[in-house]
């Protein structure tokens, strides 16, 4: 099978998109960044193909008639326990090199050391391995999954002698080893193991049925017959230069896929705001980012959260309780740390303060998109800060009071858009060189 | 680490010539006091060299001292220098490079240490920042200052009564500033000689900007065509040594475009132009190599500059005319580049672009400028509105290397490139293939700008 | 210190009226007063200046409302002004553009650029493209003080735009109603240095930011309603008699085209400064003195500027040092200290501020500096640095 991926190589996180030759989605995949842009890439781009042997499977079971809701369920459950594979793969190798790391490291207790975080693991191990209610997630939040278990047992085992800090050390040290390490999380390696499971108790017919399906799309070779990278890292990928793109160009290919209405794009990600304007096929004809200034971008939210000892998440739902926008002019993030303070000492809510720099930032991204060229419809808004509600219900007012009535797109997906657009970039090149013009 | 000279030397023998040229005014510099040479500082736009011929005075430019302060890597600190001094992180980095070097013992490019001023030469022209900048050597040096304010063509055109404003000063103020120094009347005689010649190698080096209509372009317009301007906007204007440069400099293009050959950089020829650009904005000094090579690497080629005009626009048609030596001196240091107003430079860049057959117009805003800066931005939207290419937007600063993210930079110009090959490979696809595009074609689309 | 100045009660309301009715104007952004005005004049014309310096009676005389445009105060959302400026350029043009193309200046026919800076400057040729249907000029004001190079160059200057003025009005020019015009701003220039002697002599009665806005009145209404309202807030502020602080004496510098936020001036007396001289509104006292009522009107306005401009860091200073200025300044007002406050990114009043420390420090004057822009938020550090330096002040001098 020929497929084209689309790998999205961000600052803080690192996107993976398989097409097929006619550009439908197969696969998608997500990682953090890490320090290692190449291995982030791998773990995205495996990721994707996991997803899109689904999909493959999905089509297999389809062709053999089987559409039913015990087709789903099983389908459903089969994910369930490759992640969970998958899941005690990356448990195994943690607690293998935490325990190596144990005997190594000169801490004073040795013995005892090792036997709590044999305790540790088992803890989490047996908590693993019971069935669950809600579905488990990649391997992308693996870290986050262990660091919070582990972290919970440590503190239920760390006493006076061996304290907590210290089998956190040891966490934090092995987690980064785990994350960088090339454990295999593939369909075609994980998939037997997790079909043996699934399979416990099938009725014999759909049993053979199923096992035929899940085993030929583990046997189906997937070609990937052209990549294409982008992102802030892409340079970094081992591509050549003709399949590297610009995270303008793809974001804004990416961008008319999903909305193919498209015009206007408005990006807000941690570290850059880009105001993008595409025509019909979604080539871009104009773009501009935000300068050195950090004000108005993702990050600008990162330093309000830290100063109001918040998390980034609940600052948007907190403005949205806000009956009194307070209008703040600085949008610096040098001044806004004074500004806020300044704000809580005379006595403003929390609440107007942080719904008044939503809407500061959404400024700054009405005049960079007025300086890309306007607001035309539609108008599609992608980034991290699209996630935010607050943020979301400034940009709709803005909007509006300035440019009037426009149809403004957002996809929980749009953390996609860039490798999307990568991708099908891949498929445009890949016919392109079939068929030379 | 070779310069772009250096590294160019090998083929051109203009870049030898201009080499020794350069060395050769430091050397005279080094040498002034001895020499019992007068030392006259003034400004590159509005320069009035041959004036300075005329009176066997020696000129020296702090922003070209800046500039190769940059170039050198010592900006850096000399601004820090400045900084610390009490000179606010917002203002002009060519003024706090020089404050820095002069605090710093006032070595030159060369490493010889540059002589004081007799005279500080005030030429008001293009930008507001010379004034201060002069009141702040004033306050060092403690001499004597000539002020010669040229009027800003505010409704793009240069008036009779400006001029004779300009020319009055000329009498009033700058010859008898130049007569105290030396001791010497104008020699009028001499000063018409100089003019002639400028007008000499002035037709020479439009001849040698102008060969980048042709395609492939011989001449990079920006990054080479900053050392093409050296010697014109700087101490040689009105030399013979001059009009040898600039006569050597023409044939070597014409020898380029006679092979078909591309542009020289410092990574060799470029072999295959595949962007044209005009760019707008000086350019940066600290990461220059680094910057050209980001086009460079691409294949982009830069047709035509507006930087390349700071010193004198002559590819409107002027000339220096050594019949009326003070009028035209008045008439050079009205049009220079920074000294038009926003319309006539949006004129200058669409027939820029459309002249040179750009693929876009690039504009470089640098921090440092507000005389180039400010407005930069309407300036892209009506050239883009004007012409149908492309605008792109790209920031860095004169000599401050805090504001050179190159990562960012190649970012942008990266983006910038594609953009054009995408849209040009769309339009090529839509001219010539049969088959519908995946998408409806939808009417093109009117941008919105708010206004 | 509130309470005393409350139950002093002495305040009249007729302070308060005057302040009240300068701090409508200050505040009202659409210019409804100048729509008030045409609707009152049949329709007549209203040209608008930024600062420093116009030759308001040119306009006067061709029958116009001369209207001062000094940015947005704070008081706008700046979207397209952030749009076509980079982020290291000031916040005056920023405001300025976003005032008129939100439609606010929509009800002047004209305006004017005077030479302050490059951007402003730049401001011109951007308002011809943006507003082709605009009379749109720039305003070169001679560097150079020989009347008969600058004095000549800036007449004739001074001639055309007159002439302009005249076409874009309809009215024929009038060496007349030129004279009567500069006698009325001539009116107006004396009232208000009656109020700077005031606030020299007795700057309790007059808080800075009331004198402040007193001026700031005059941008907006016809002169002679702008020389009654200052007449009147004299005579108020005298009759409130009010308390006397142990505040420091200082001279505000750096504020002639960006203006400070209201909020800041308050804030500097809060503090405990009393500001008893400032360059904020320049072009209300521009030029120092009277102009000539006789002969050429137009050679007359030419030669006052050659001769009694004020100094400030927007015109050359031919002779002397560029700090003697401010230090004449200082003397003259008895203040015991400067406060240099320039607005972010302004490159007359920063690149010049080294000159003006180094002036002071040579006169053993204190002085303080710090950066302001006219839409700033927040004044707690401000409030902070002004009232160490008072307090340093008042130290010295006890010492």
């Amino acid at each position: 099978m020929k497929t084209f991926v689309g790998i999205d190589l961000g600052s803080t996180t690192t996107k993976a998109v398989m097409l097929d030759e006619d550009g439908a989605v197969l696969g998608r995949g997500i990682t953090n960044s890490r320090s290692n842009y190449h291995l982030a890439a791998d773990i995205a781009r495996d990721e994707a193909f996991v997803e899109a042997r689904f999909t493959l499977l999905d089509r297999a079971l389809v062709a053999a008639g089987e559409t039913g809701d015990e087709a789903v369920a099983f389908r459903k459950r089969l994910l369930y326990q490759l992640r969970k594979v998958q899941q005690m793969a990356q448990l195994a190798s943690l607690r293998a090199r935490a325990l190596e790391e144990a005997v190594g490291a000169r801490l004073g207790h040795h013995g005892d050391l090792v036997a709590r975080l044999e305790h540790i693991f088992d803890v989490i191990e047996a908590d693993w391995k019971k069935p669950r209610l809600t579905g488990v997630k990649g391997s992308d939040f693996f870290r986050d999954q262990a660091a919070s278990d582990f972290s919970r047992c440590a503190e239920r085992v760390a006493d006076r002698d061996l304290k907590f800090d210290v089998l956190m050390s040891v966490f934090d040290k092995v987690i980064i080893q785990v994350e960088n390490a090339r454990i295999d999380l593939t369909f075609e390696g994980n998939i037997r193991t997790a079909l043996t499971r699934c399979l416990r108790g099938e009725a014999p017919e759909r049993h053979a049925r199923y096992e035929a399906a899940v085993l030929s799309v583990a046997d189906t070779p997937i070609d990937v017959a052209r990549a294409i990278g982008t992102g802030y890292g892409r340079q970094t990928l081992p591509f050549p230069k003709e399949s590297i793109r610009s995270e303008i160009l793809c974001h804004g290919l990416g961008a008319h896929v999903m909305f193919p209405g498209t015009a206007t794009v408005l990006d807000i990600g941690g570290q850059d705001t880009k105001a993008i304007q595409v025509d019909g096929d979604g080539i871009v004809t104009s773009f501009q980012m935000n300068d050195r200034c950090a004000a108005g971008c993702g990050r600008y939210l990162g330093y309000i959260a830290d100063e109001m000892n918040m998390g980034v998440h609940e600052l948007g739902p907190l403005a949205m309780q806000s009956t009194r926008t307070v209008k703040i002019n600085s949008t610096c993030t040098v001044f806004a740390g004074a500004e806020l303070r300044d704000r809580l000492t005379m006595g403003q809510k929390r609440e107007d303060i942080l719904a008044g720099l939503h809407r500061a930032i959404i400024l700054r991204a009405m005049a960079l998109l007025a300086r890309s060229g306007g607001i035309a419809d539609e108008f599609t808004f992608t980034g991290g800060v699209a996630n935010n509600e607050a943020a979301v219900r400034a940009l709709r007012q803005l909007v509006k009071e300035n440019y009037g009535s426009r149809t403004i797109n957002i996809s929980a997906d749009s953390i996609y858009t860039g490798a999307l657009g990568a991708a099908l970039f891949a498929v445009r090149a890949g016919a392109s060189e079939e068929h030379p013009s | 680490m070779s310069t772009p000279q250096e590294a160019a030397s090998a083929k051109d023998g203009s870049m030898i010539k201009q080499k020794e040229m350069i060395a050769g005014h430091y050397s005279a510099l080094s040498r002034a006091k001895a020499d019992g040479k007068k030392v006259v500082y003034t400004f590159v736009p509005g320069n009035l060299t041959e004036l300075l011929l005329a009176f066997d005075v020696l000129p020296v430019y702090p922003e070209i001292n800046a500039l190769q302060s940059g170039m050198r890597k010592k900006s850096g600190a000399y601004i820090a220098e400045a900084e610390r001094l009490g000179h606010s992180e917002d203002v002009c980095t060519y003024v706090k490079c020089d404050i820095g070097m002069l605090k710093s013992g006032n070595f030159g490019p060369t490493g010889e240490k540059l002589p004081e001023p007799d005279l500080l030469l005030l030429s008001y022209t293009g930008c507001f920042t010379f004034m201060k900048w002069f009141e702040l050597l004033k306050r060092e040096y403690n001499c004597p200052v000539a002020m010669m304010h040229v009027p800003y063509q505010g409704d793009g055109v240069f008036t009779p009564e400006m001029r004779d404003y300009v020319v009055a000063q000329l009498r009033t103020e700058v010859v008898p500033a130049l007569e105290a120094l030396t001791g010497k009347k104008l020699d009028e005689a001499k000063l018409s000689e100089a003019l002639a010649r400028s007008r000499v190698a002035e037709d020479d080096l439009v001849a040698v900007l102008e060969s980048a209509k042709r395609r492939p372009s011989p001449i990079d317009a920006y990054f080479g065509g900053v050392y093409y301007i050296g010697p014109i906007f700087t101490s040689f204007r009105g030399t013979e040594a001059a009009v040898d440069y600039y006569r050597t400099l023409r044939a070597e293009v014409d020898e380029r475009v006679r092979l078909g050959l591309g542009p020289l950089t410092p990574d060799g020829a470029i072999t295959h132009e595949k962007y044209r650009l005009v760019i707008e904005g000086p350019p940066n000094w600290t990461n220059f190599q680094e910057f050209w090579k980001m086009f460079s690497s691409e294949g982009a080629v830069v047709v035509a500059s507006s930087y390349t005009k700071v010193g004198g626009v002559y590819d409107n048609g002027f000339r220096h005319d050594p019949e009326r030596p003070l009028e035209t001196l008045a008439e050079y240091c009205a049009g220079c580049y920074t000294n038009l107003n926003l319309p006539t430079r949006i004129d200058m860049l669409s027939r820029y672009v459309r002249e040179y057959e750009a693929d876009g117009l690039l504009i470089n805003s640098v921090k440092s400028c507000n005389s180039f800066s400010a407005g930069q931005l309407l300036i892209l939207r009506e050239v883009e509105a004007r012409t149908g290419v492309p605008g792109g937007f790209i920031e860095t600063d004169l000599v401050d290397p805090r504001y050179f993210s190159a990562a960012n930079i190649k970012n942008r110009i990266e983006s910038y490139l594609q953009m054009i090959e995408q849209k040009r490979r769309n339009a090529s696809t839509r001219a010539h293939a049969a088959t519908p595009t995946v998408a409806p074609p939808r009417p093109a689309k009117k941008l919105e700008v708010l206004r | 210190m509130t309470n005393e100045a409350e139950s002093g009660g002495a305040a009249p309301s007729a302070v308060d009226e005057v302040v009240a009715r300068a701090e409508a104007l200050y505040h009202d952004v659409e210019l409804s007063s100048v729509q008030r005005w045409r609707d009152a004049h049949g329709g007549a014309k209203a040209v608008g200046y930024m600062p420093i310096y116009v030759p308001r009676e040119l306009i006067h005389a061709a029958g116009m409302l001369p209207v001062g445009l000094m940015g947005g105060r704070g008081q706008v959302e700046i979207i397209r002004g952030d749009a076509w400026f980079q982020s290291y350029i000031c916040q005056i043009p920023r405001s300025t553009i976003e005032l008129a193309l939100t439609g606010r200046y929509a009800l002047l026919d004209g305006f004017l650029f005077p030479s302050i800076c490059d951007v402003i400057r730049n401001l011109s040729g951007m308002w011809k493209v943006l507003f082709p249907e605009k009379y749109v000029r720039y305003l070169d004001v001679p560097q150079n003080y020989d009347p008969d190079v600058g004095g000549r160059f800036f007449g004739s200057e001074l001639r055309s735009l007159y002439a302009d003025l005249c076409a874009l009005s309809g009215e024929a020019p009038s060496d007349e109603r030129l004279r009567a015009s500069i006698a009325l701003y001539n009116d107006n220039r004396r009232s208000i240095g009656r109020l700077m002697e005031l606030r020299a002599t007795e700057p309790w009665s007059v808080p800075a930011w009331e004198v402040y806005l007193a001026l700031y009145a005059g941008n907006l209404l016809p002169v002679e309603e702008h020389t009654a309202l200052v007449d009147a807030y004299i005579a108020a502020a005298r009759a409130a008699s009010r308390p006397r602080r142990d505040n420091a004496r200082v001279v505000l510098s750096g504020a002639f085209c960006e203006q400070p936020p209201l909020e800041l001036i308050r804030t500097l007396e809060l503090a405990g400064c009393y500001v008893v001289a400032d360059d904020m509104a320049l072009g209300r006292r521009w030029p120092e003195g009277d102009i000539e009522v006789t002969g050429d009107p137009i050679a007359a306005i030419a030669e006052a500027f050659i001769t009694r401009s004020p100094a400030t860091a927007a015109r050359y200073e031919p002779h002397g040092d560029r700090g003697a200025p401010l230090v004449q300044l200082v003397r003259k007002s008895h203040a015991e200290g400067v406060v240099l406050a320039a607005p972010s990114f302004c490159d007359p009043a920063l690149l010049e501020q080294p000159i003006l420390q180094d002036s002071l420090d040579k006169e053993r004057l204190p002085w303080t500096a710090f950066k302001y822009s006219e839409n700033l938020g927040q004044f707690q550090i401000i409030r902070e640095q002004a009232g160490t330096f008072a307090d340093s002040i008042k130290l010295w001098s006890e010492a």
